[in-house]
Formats: structure tokens, C-alpha cells, sequence
């Protein structure tokens, strides 16, 4: 057995808890798992049944942590898992699963199947059979600060360009501001408008915000790797950033998988609860909304559609306020069916948009995508994730469909009623 | 041994140690599995009405949106065949009789006409549900010795007491010890194979709720 491979079976028994055991042996193999995952519905490849994604997990589970199963190993009965294994596996744990949570959803007996991958990850990672895309992202995001290699220069020229933009201030370290702003390296790359939609929806919110100059990157790849140590130093310096500059709540940005990393994962990754609160945009919008701190105009008139990032609505349990928000400046938002919490993952989650050989796969399991937005016929999709975003924008220019996609924030950013004054604009007139 | 030598065996020690190894197997079994115990969650919790354990124990019993029209063998043959032997085994006389004899509790039964019909109706659903498992590419991929064994203990039981019943094939004593003896095995198995969902499902489903239910989903 090789060094990596006994240290990831050791990682595997670590993770393995009441939980794990209990789902383990409460699969009858029903095969109904398959049904809510859109790389079997979307393949007919009965290999990407979730549950099965699991099956050396589940060995290190029985010939560990079960009576039979330990004698069954003694005795040389049982088949121990092997870095052929494991490798054969990296397909079916990370390209053919984005952490989307509908199996969990559907299983009959109750099992946490998502629950499952995402620690069995942990033992795939350290034993050195995580896909080198991740891989990589992880480790720049380590040791250069973020996963595309984005550094502070170039979210201080993104932060010009939005002053220059919106007349407004964008804050950097400002101590006791009340709101910290991060942002994902998509955003800061892709996507500037997001920046300014917040600079100007702070303002008129009448809201103290900041930048961090030591926690701004959002993403954190460490927990779609499954390597709990490396998500704990990526998701620390966010948690070191709002402790230095006493900030009451970190904002996650459009992106479902930061959301998670830090909303859910990060006060057990760093071992303590969190002495901020932690919202994601959509939260704050529809706080704001509901509070009266902002006020929109006019509606789109084209027909919307919205599409739920799974990290957001199914594994992160805001599902209504961006409804809310939709309905707010659309006259003609309807929905997709199974949107909300059943609604089906874009197919580029949990790491696979940094798994180049899974792109044919992943395009494959658009199909999905592809025939829920055939049933409403959109004119636009809009949705609240930048990864999700790019993935459609991807899935849709293969498919050739014309249907352009927007981030929510923009959208309400651009519904805004400005009732107080551009703060910079007012020497000028 | 001769039919009533065995009768009285099966009667007697052999349900004795069956449910022996039953019992302790459910508790060592059920030890083995919640022993491990979880981290707490330290992350802030959303509460949100209507996501917690309990919820999901009894929520997972129905179909989720979608899913029945996607797998319906799955489902309908699988409320069928569950209901059935609940049935059968808690509400046939002669089985609350002996449960009565054993433990003291006694309940009213369904008349027999009724066990037998729904008897046939069970082992009628059991067939179909092994068919699917054998025509259905996934839950064929999925299907181990295990499977059908599960399968083929939990049907046995139901044919040989509804042959007994019915006096089919064999004399009343040989088929109601063969019934005894199919009845014995499922129990002596039950702890150590997917049939230990029975117990399981409670856990799992409760666990699934709870996890989510921290993140304010009502799953």
C-alpha cells in the first residue's frame, strides 16, 4: 500500500460517523438516487447512480467499523480499496458530481448521500486522486490568494473603475463598518458590475460597508476538493479579515459553493463559532427590501426566469427571497419547473468547471438544463451564482440558445431609486 | 428426525436461539452503527418551520415532487409490499397469538380471508418489484448476492405461511415447520444485511432532516 493511499483510507476512517454508518446501512439500492441526479438522467449510465459513488467508502466503512466486516477481513475475505480504485473513482466523485444535494433530496430511506461525497473527498484528495484542476485551483488560492490568481492590484483596479463607474466610494478596510463585501474571483474578473450593483444598493441603503485587503476572494475550492486543511486556510483569512475590522456581517457574494464554505462549513472548519454573522447577498437584498432601506422602480417587461443554484436554495435554505426580490422589478418572472428546492444543478458545482476533462460530460448533463428553460421559453435567465452563470452562459452558447443570463444584484441595482445624492457629483453640479 | 421431531424443534430451540441471535444482533448492530457519534455543527443555525429530524422521519414516507412519475414500480410496489407484510405479520391471529405467548401483549386481529388475500397480494408485489430489479439497468447495476437474498428471506417466510395456511404441496405440520424454520433465518439475517434498514431508516432519515434542518431546509 502506498504512503498516500494508507493515509487517505486513515482520512476515510476519520470522517466515517453515526451518520455515514447509518446511511450505509440503511441502503436497500432502490436505485432511486439516480433518478434526482442529472448525470445519470441526463447519460442513462446506470455508473453515475449517486449512491454507487460511494461504494469504497462504504468498504472502508464495513471492513472498519463492522463486527462481520472485520472478520471477513481477517480471514482475507474482503476486497481492500486500492489506488487503481480510487483513480477509477475520481470520475465518478468529482466529474459526474457537483455537491448538488438532489439524491439527499429523494432517497427513500433518508441518506445524506451528498453528505457523503463531500467527505469521501476528503479521503480522494489526500490520497492524491482529486482531479488536477481542482488541485491546482486550491493551491493557488493558497499560496497566491485566489483561485485564478487574482491578487489585491487587480480588485483595487476593479475598485476604481466602480467609483469611477457610480461616482460612489468603494470602502477598503474600514474598521467597524457594518457589512464586509467579498467577492468571488469571477466576480472581480468577469462580472464588475457586481461591485458596483453593491456600491450603489449600500448607498442607498444608508449601510456602512468594506472591502478586505486580506480577505476579499469568496471561493474557496478547499471544501469542493474535500481537503478540510486547505479550506480552513482560505476560509481564516475572510474570518480574520471581519474579526480585524469588527464588521457585525460578511456578505457572501453571488457564488453557492463560498456560500457554503463559509455560511455552513467555516465556523467547523476553523474548530469555533464565528463572532459575525454571515448573509448572502440575496439575503441582505431582500432584508433591505423588506426593511424599506431600498426602494425599486419600473419592471422588466420580457419574460424571466430564475435558476436556483443548489447552494443556495437546496443546500442553503434561501429560496423565497430571491422570489421576492424577482417579482419586485419583474412584471413577467415564471418559473421552471422544479425550480426552488428541487430545482436541477447547472452542472458546473462543486469543482466541476475546473475539471477540463469533464466538460464533454457536463455538457451532456445541460441536456437538463436545456429542457427545463425549453419548457418556459424565457427571454432571460437570471440567477444569483457566477460560477452557475458562467456554466449557463457556457451550456447555452453550445446548445445555440439565445437567451442571455444576469445576476440578480445587477438587476435590482439597476431598479434602485436614488433618493439620496451621489455624494461625489455634488461639487461637480 | 421425523416431520413432528422437527416441528417441535423449529417450535421450540430453534425459534429460541433465532430470536436470541435477533435481538442481540439488533443492539450490537444498532451499538456499532449510532457509537460512532457526529461533531456538533458549529456554524449559526436558521430555524425554519417544519425542518427537523422528525419532520423528515415521517416526510421521507411519501414520494418527493417528481419522483413517483419517474420510478412508480419503486414506489407503488414498495408501499404495497411494506404495508403488506406489516400486515401480515402484526395482524394474522395465530401470529399475535404467538407474540402473546411470548411477550403478553395482545391486540385484535384482521379476519383470515383478508391475511390471505392480502398475503397474495404482497407476494404478488414482491415479484413485480424483483422483476424491476432485474430489468431496470440501475437497480441491476446496483445489485449485489445480497440483493436477492434479502429478497428471496423475505419472500419465503410469506410463501410457505400462506402454503401452510392454504395446506398446498406439503402436509400442514412439515409446511408450517418449513414456515417456522424460513421465518428463523429471516431473523437470524435480518441484523446482518440490508434488511437492517428496518431499524436503520429511522436514524438515517432523522440525521438527513437534522443536518439540514441547521441550515433551515425541510428536507
Amino acid at each position: 500500500m502506498s504512503a498516500s493511499l494508507e493515509k487517505g483510507i486513515r482520512v476515510l476512517k476519520e470522517v466515517i460517523d453515526a451518520p455515514i454508518a447509518s446511511y450505509f446501512n440503511s441502503c436497500v439500492h432502490c436505485g432511486l438516487c439516480a433518478e434526482a441526479c442529472l448525470f445519470y438522467t441526463e447519460t442513462g449510465d446506470p455508473k453515475y447512480t449517486p449512491i454507487h459513488k460511494l461504494e469504497p467508502l462504504r468498504r472502508v466503512y464495513e471492513q472498519e467499523y463492522t463486527l462481520l466486516g472485520r472478520l471477513k477481513k481477517l480471514v482475507g475475505l474482503s476486497k481492500p480499496v486500492t489506488d487503481g480504485e480510487l483513480d477509477q473513482w475520481q470520475e465518478l466523485v468529482y466529474n459526474s458530481c457537483t455537491l448538488c444535494g438532489r439524491c439527499s433530496a429523494v432517497c427513500p430511506v433518508g441518506n445524506d448521500i451528498v453528505y457523503m461525497v463531500r467527505k469521501f473527498r476528503e479521503g480522494m484528495s489526500v490520497s492524491g486522486h482529486a482531479p488536477e484542476g481542482i488541485d491546482e485551483a486550491v493551491r493557488r488560492t493558497v499560496t497566491l490568494g485566489s483561485p485564478m490568481g487574482i491578487k489585491l492590484p487587480a480588485v483595487q483596479a476593479q475598485m476604481k473603475h466602480a467609483e469611477t463607474n457610480t461616482g460612489l466610494a468603494v470602502p477598503m478596510d474600514v474598521e467597524g463598518a457594518e457589512y464586509m463585501v467579498i467577492m468571488s474571483s469571477m466576480e472581480i474578473i468577469n462580472f464588475p458590475e457586481y461591485l458596483e450593483s453593491i456600491a450603489k444598493i449600500m448607498h442607498q441603503a444608508g449601510k456602512t460597508w468594506t472591502l478586505c485587503s486580506t480577505g476579499f476572494e469568496a471561493t474557496n475550492g478547499g471544501i469542493q476538493l474535500g481537503n478540510s486543511d486547505l479550506a480552513a486556510v482560505i476560509v481564516s483569512r475572510i474570518v480574520e479579515g471581519a474579526e480585524r475590522l469588527k464588521v457585525k456581517t460578511v456578505i457572501s457574494p453571488e457564488c453557492g459553493h463560498a456560500y457554503t464554505a463559509l455560511r455552513w462549513e467555516g465556523a467547523n472548519l476553523i474548530g469555533r463559532p464565528f463572532t459575525f454573522k454571515v448573509q448572502h447577498i440575496i439575503e441582505v437584498l431582500d432584508e433591505f427590501r423588506q426593511q424599506g432601506l431600498i426602494k425599486t422602480e419600473g419592471f422588466e417587461s420580457d419574460k424571466l426566469t430564475f435558476h436556483d443554484p443548489c447552494q443556495l436554495a437546496r443546500r442553503g435554505g434561501v429560496i423565497q427571497q430571491q422570489r421576492n426580490l424577482l417579482n419586485s422589478v419583474a412584471k413577467n418572472f415564471v418559473e421552471m419547473p422544479d425550480a426552488g428546492f428541487m430545482n436541477w444543478c447547472c452542472g458546473g458545482g462543486g469543482g466541476v468547471t475546473a475539471i477540463e476533462e469533464a466538460e464533454p460530460l457536463r455538457l451532456e448533463a445541460f441536456k437538463r438544463k436545456k429542457s427545463q428553460l425549453e419548457a418556459v421559453k424565457p427571454d432571460r435567465l437570471v440567477t444569483a451564482c457566477a460560477v452557475c452563470r458562467s456554466t449557463l452562459e457556457e451550456g447555452l452558447e453550445h446548445y445555440s440558445m439565445d437567451i442571455p443570463v444576469v445576476g440578480l444584484t445587477e438587476l435590482i441595482a439597476d431598479h434602485l431609486v436614488e433618493t439620496r445624492p451621489l455624494p461625489q457629483k455634488e461639487p461637480q453640479a | 428426525m421425523n416431520e413432528l421431531q422437527f416441528l417441535t424443534w423449529v417450535r421450540g430451540p430453534g425459534l429460541n436461539i433465532a430470536i436470541a441471535i435477533f435481538l442481540l444482533g439488533v443492539l450490537w448492530r444498532l451499538f456499532e452503527i449510532y457509537s460512532l457519534g457526529r461533531k456538533k455543527d458549529l456554524s449559526a443555525p436558521r430555524h425554519t418551520s417544519g425542518a427537523s429530524g422528525l419532520h423528515t422521519v415521517f416526510r421521507r414516507s411519501l414520494p418527493p415532487p417528481g419522483m413517483l412519475k419517474r420510478s412508480p414500480v419503486s414506489y407503488i410496489g414498495g408501499y404495497i409490499f411494506h404495508v403488506g407484510l406489516a400486515i401480515i405479520v402484526f395482524l394474522f391471529a395465530p401470529h399475535i397469538l404467538l407474540i402473546t405467548n411470548l411477550t403478553g401483549l395482545s391486540w385484535p386481529g384482521l379476519p383470515s380471508q383478508f391475511v390471505d388475500m392480502t398475503a397474495v397480494v404482497t407476494m404478488a408485489a414482491m415479484v413485480v418489484v424483483l422483476v424491476d430489479r432485474i430489468n431496470k439497468p440501475v437497480k441491476r447495476f446496483l445489485s449485489t448476492f445480497e440483493d436477492w437474498f434479502a429478497w428471496a428471506v423475505t419472500f419465503l417466510p410469506v410463501l410457505t405461511g400462506w402454503m401452510a395456511v392454504k395446506h398446498l404441496l406439503l402436509p400442514y405440520p412439515t409446511m408450517l415447520a418449513l414456515h417456522i424454520l424460513a421465518v428463523e433465518l429471516l431473523l437470524v439475517v435480518l441484523p446482518f444485511t440490508k434488511l437492517f434498514h428496518a431499524f436503520t431508516l429511522f436514524g438515517s432519515r432523522w440525521y438527513n432532516g437534522r443536518v439540514n434542518a441547521h441550515k433551515g431546509v425541510p428536507v
